[in-house]
C-alpha cells in the first residue's frame, strides 16, 4: 500500500512549508537527544578520567586504547560475554523448538481442545513472570538449578513460549493447505511435510520470533540478579554492575566497559534494523 | 474435522508436537503463578513455609505498620511515573510517529535512531545516565552550563524533589522509540484516500491529526497504553540500578518493584527474607495490573474504529 505513488503524493502534498519544517526540526532534535549520549559514552571510553572531567567535549585520542585493554584483560568481560551468548543461544533454541512445535500442531491440525490450548498459551502473554519470582526461586532450588546457567535458560524459555506460539501460529495458519495436500499425495508423512515443506517457508516468522525473544533475554538483568551469584556464571548486564562497583572512580574504564557491552547488539541492530523493529514490535503491531 | 477419524500415527504425531511445550508452560509459568497465590497465605521462615495465616500478609501490607506506609508511598510513585510517562513517552511517541509518517528527508535515519536506545539493556542505560547525571562531572549539568542554563544545574539524583523525575525522564529516553514505531505502523495502515479526502475537504493539519489520524490509530494507542501501564507498575531495573534498593534519596524513588524485591530478597545476606509478605505484594501487584488492564483494554477497544 505504501509503495504506490499515490500514497507518496498524499503523504507530502499539502502543507509543505512551515508545518513540515517544524516536524523536521522535531525529528532532528530528537535524533540528537537519542544519539548524543550514546556517542559520548563511546568517546569517553577513549579518555582518561582526568580528560573526561576536564575536557568532556573534546575529541579523544582514538589511539589510546588503555581503558578497553583494562576492561578486556583485568575484568571477566569475555566470561560474561560467553555466558550471555550461551544463555541467549540456548534459550532461543529451546523457545523456537518448543514454540514452533506447539504452533504447528495448533495451526495445521484442528482437534477437540485446540482452541482452548491456544488460549492457554496466549494467557501467558498477560502474565509478567517477574511477579512469580518467589515460587520460581523455590522451584529452581528444588531442581538444583539455582546459580546455574541452565536455570536461566529454563526460565527464559518459559517466558518466551507464549509470544512465540502467538507469532508462529499466526504465520503458519496463512500457509496454503494445497502445499500440504500435494505433499501428502506424493506420500510424504506428517513429520516430513512439517520439516521439509512447511518449516522452510516459516523461516521469516522464526527470525521475527527469535529477535522478539533474544533482545529481552540478552538484555535481562532481573533474573540473573535473583538466581546467579557465582561470578563465573554471570551474564554481561549483570557482570557490568559487578565491575562498575569495582571501578567507581575510574570513569574512563567505566565508559569503555559500557561501550564494549553495548557494541555487540548495536552492531547487529544497525545491520538488521528492519528485522529488529519488526521483531520487537510484533504482537503490538498487527 | 473430528480427530477420531485420524489414524493412530497422526494422533501420536500431534500429541508429540503439543504435549512437551504444554507441559513446559504448565510447569514453569502456570504452576509458579498459582503457587504465588498459595504462598501469600503462609507465614515463612526463610525458605520454609511454616503456618497458614489467612489474609494476614495482605492486611499487613495494606493496613499495618511498618508495611502499609511504604506500600502506599511506593504505589503513589508508580502512579506518578505512569501519568508522566503517558505524556512524555506515549505522547512524544505519537508526535514523532506523525513526523516520521510525513516521509521527510532522512526519515529512515531518524526511525533507526529513535529505536536505538530501545535495544540497549536497562543496565547500560541506567549506568550511563547515572554517570551523566553526576552533580559535578556529569554530562547533563555540563551541557546545561554550556547552553547558558548554569543556574539550573543540580544534583538531580541526589535531591528528593528531582530524583524520581530524573529516573522517569531516563526511562522515556530509553523507551520512546517503542510507542513511536507502534504508532507509525498504525498511521501507515490508514488508507491514504481517507487522509486525502480530509485534505480535499480543507481541514487543517491540526484537525487532520486530532480528528482523523488520532481516532484511526486507536488500536496502536490501546497497545501502547496497556504496555506502559504494565511496565510502570512493574518498574524495577532503572530505580534499582540508579537509586539503589532503598529508593534513595530518602525513599523518594521507592516503587512497588523495589519494595517487593527488598521484602522478598533484599536481606538475603542477613537471612531475613520474608517470602510471605513478598508474595502478598506480588499477588496484589499482579491482580491490580491484571484487573485494571483488562477493564481498560475493553474500554479502549470500544473506541477503535474498524477501517473497511
Amino acid at each position: 500500500m505504501s509503495a504506490t505513488p499515490q500514497t507518496r503524493d498524499t503523504g507530502r502534498a499539502t502543507s509543505g512549508g512551515l508545518g513540515d519544517l517544524l516536524l523536521q526540526i522535531l525529528l532532528v532534535g530528537n535524533s540528537f537527544v537519542m544519539l548524543f549520549p550514546i556517542l559520548v559514552m563511546g568517546l569517553w571510553g577513549f579518555k582518561s578520567t582526568g580528560e573526561i572531567f576536564g575536557k568532556p567535549f573534546a575529541l579523544p585520542n582514538f589511539s589510546n586504547l588503555t581503558n578497553f585493554v583494562t576492561v578486556l584483560t583485568q575484568t571477566n568481560f569475555f566470561g560474561y560475554l560467553l555466558n550471555s551468548i550461551l544463555i541467549t543461544g540456548g534459550s532461543i533454541l529451546a523457545i523456537l523448538t518448543l514454540g514452533t512445535m506447539a504452533a504447528y500442531g495448533l495451526a495445521r491440525y484442528r482437534f477437540a481442545g485446540s482452541v482452548a490450548i491456544y488460549l492457554f498459551f496466549l494467557a501467558g502473554l498477560m502474565v509478567p513472570l517477574k511477579l512469580a519470582i518467589i515460587p520460581l526461586f523455590i522451584q529452581m532450588r528444588d531442581l538444583n538449578l539455582l546459580d546455574t546457567r541452565l536455570g536461566l535458560v529454563v526460565i527464559y524459555t518459559a517466558m518466551g513460549l507464549p509470544s512465540t506460539v502467538f507469532i508462529m501460529t499466526g504465520f503458519l495458519r496463512t500457509l496454503p493447505k494445497e502445499l500440504e495436500d500435494a505433499a501428502r499425495i506424493d506420500g510424504a508423512s506428517d513429520a516430513r511435510i512439517m520439516w521439509s515443506v512447511m518449516l522452510p517457508l516459516a523461516r521469516p516468522a522464526m527470525v521475527i520470533a527469535a529477535i522478539h525473544n533474544a533482545v529481552p533475554v540478552w538484555n535481562d538483568f532481573f533474573f540473573p540478579l535473583i538466581f546467579v551469584q557465582t561470578d563465573s556464571r554471570k551474564t554481561l548486564p549483570q557482570g557490568l554492575t559487578a565491575f562498575m562497583g569495582e571501578y567507581t572512580t575510574n570513569w574512563g574504564v567505566l565508559f569503555a566497559g559500557l561501550t564494549l557491552s553495548a557494541l555487540p547488539i548495536t552492531i547487529v541492530y544497525i545491520l538488521l534494523s528492519k528485522q529488529f523493529i519488526q521483531g520487537m514490535t510484533s504482537g503490538a503491531v498487527k | 474435522m473430528a480427530d477420531l477419524e485420524w489414524p493412530v500415527g497422526r494422533r501420536i504425531w500431534v500429541a508429540t508436537l503439543i504435549v512437551p511445550p504444554l507441559a513446559f508452560m504448565t510447569a514453569f509459568v502456570v504452576m509458579p503463578i498459582l503457587s504465588a497465590f498459595v504462598y501469600a497465605f503462609y507465614h515463612w521462615e526463610g525458605l520454609k513455609r511454616v503456618d497458614f495465616v489467612g489474609l494476614k500478609n495482605f492486611t499487613d501490607v495494606l493496613l499495618h505498620e511498618p508495611w502499609a506506609p511504604v506500600t502506599w508511598r511506593a504505589f503513589s510513585h508508580n502512579v506518578m511515573v505512569f501519568v508522566v510517562l503517558m505524556l512524555i513517552q506515549n505522547g512524544v511517541g505519537f508526535l514523532l510517529a506523525y513526523a516520521l509518517s510525513r516521509q521527510l528527508p532522512g526519515h529512515r535515519f531518524h526511525r533507526v535512531a529513535v529505536f536505538l536506545p530501545v535495544i540497549l539493556s536497562s543496565v547500560i542505560v541506567a549506568l550511563v545516565w547515572k554517570q551523566f547525571l553526576h552533580p559535578v562531572f556529569g554530562l547533563f549539568n555540563k551541557v546545561l552550563s554550556l547552553a547558558g542554563f548554569g543556574t539550573f544545574t543540580t544534583p538531580w539524583l541526589g535531591l528528593s524533589e528531582t530524583a524520581l523525575w530524573a529516573l522517569t525522564l531516563v526511562n522515556a529516553w530509553h523507551w520512546v522509540g517503542f510507542p513511536t514505531l507502534v504508532f507509525l505502523a498504525g498511521i501507515q495502515r490508514i488508507p491514504p484516500d481517507i487522509i486525502e479526502a480530509g485534505r480535499i475537504d480543507g481541514v487543517n493539519e491540526w484537525q487532520l491529526v486530532s480528528k482523523i489520524i488520532w481516532p484511526l490509530v486507536a488500536p496502536s494507542a490501546t497497545v501502547t497504553f496497556i504496555l506502559l501501564f504494565i511496565g510502570a507498575f512493574n518498574w524495577f531495573e532503572l530505580p534499582y540500578l540508579m537509586a539503589g534498593v532503598e529508593g534513595s534519596p530518602y525513599g523518594s524513588t521507592d516503587v512497588l518493584g523495589l519494595y517487593f524485591y527488598r521484602t522478598a530478597f533484599g536481606n538475603q545476606s542477613s537471612g531475613a527474607q520474608d517470602f510471605g509478605h513478598g508474595s502478598a505484594l506480588a499477588v496484589m501487584m499482579f491482580l491490580f495490573v491484571a484487573v485494571i488492564s483488562a477493564i481498560w483494554t475493553v474500554r479502549l477497544r470500544r473506541r477503535e474504529i474498524e477501517i473497511a
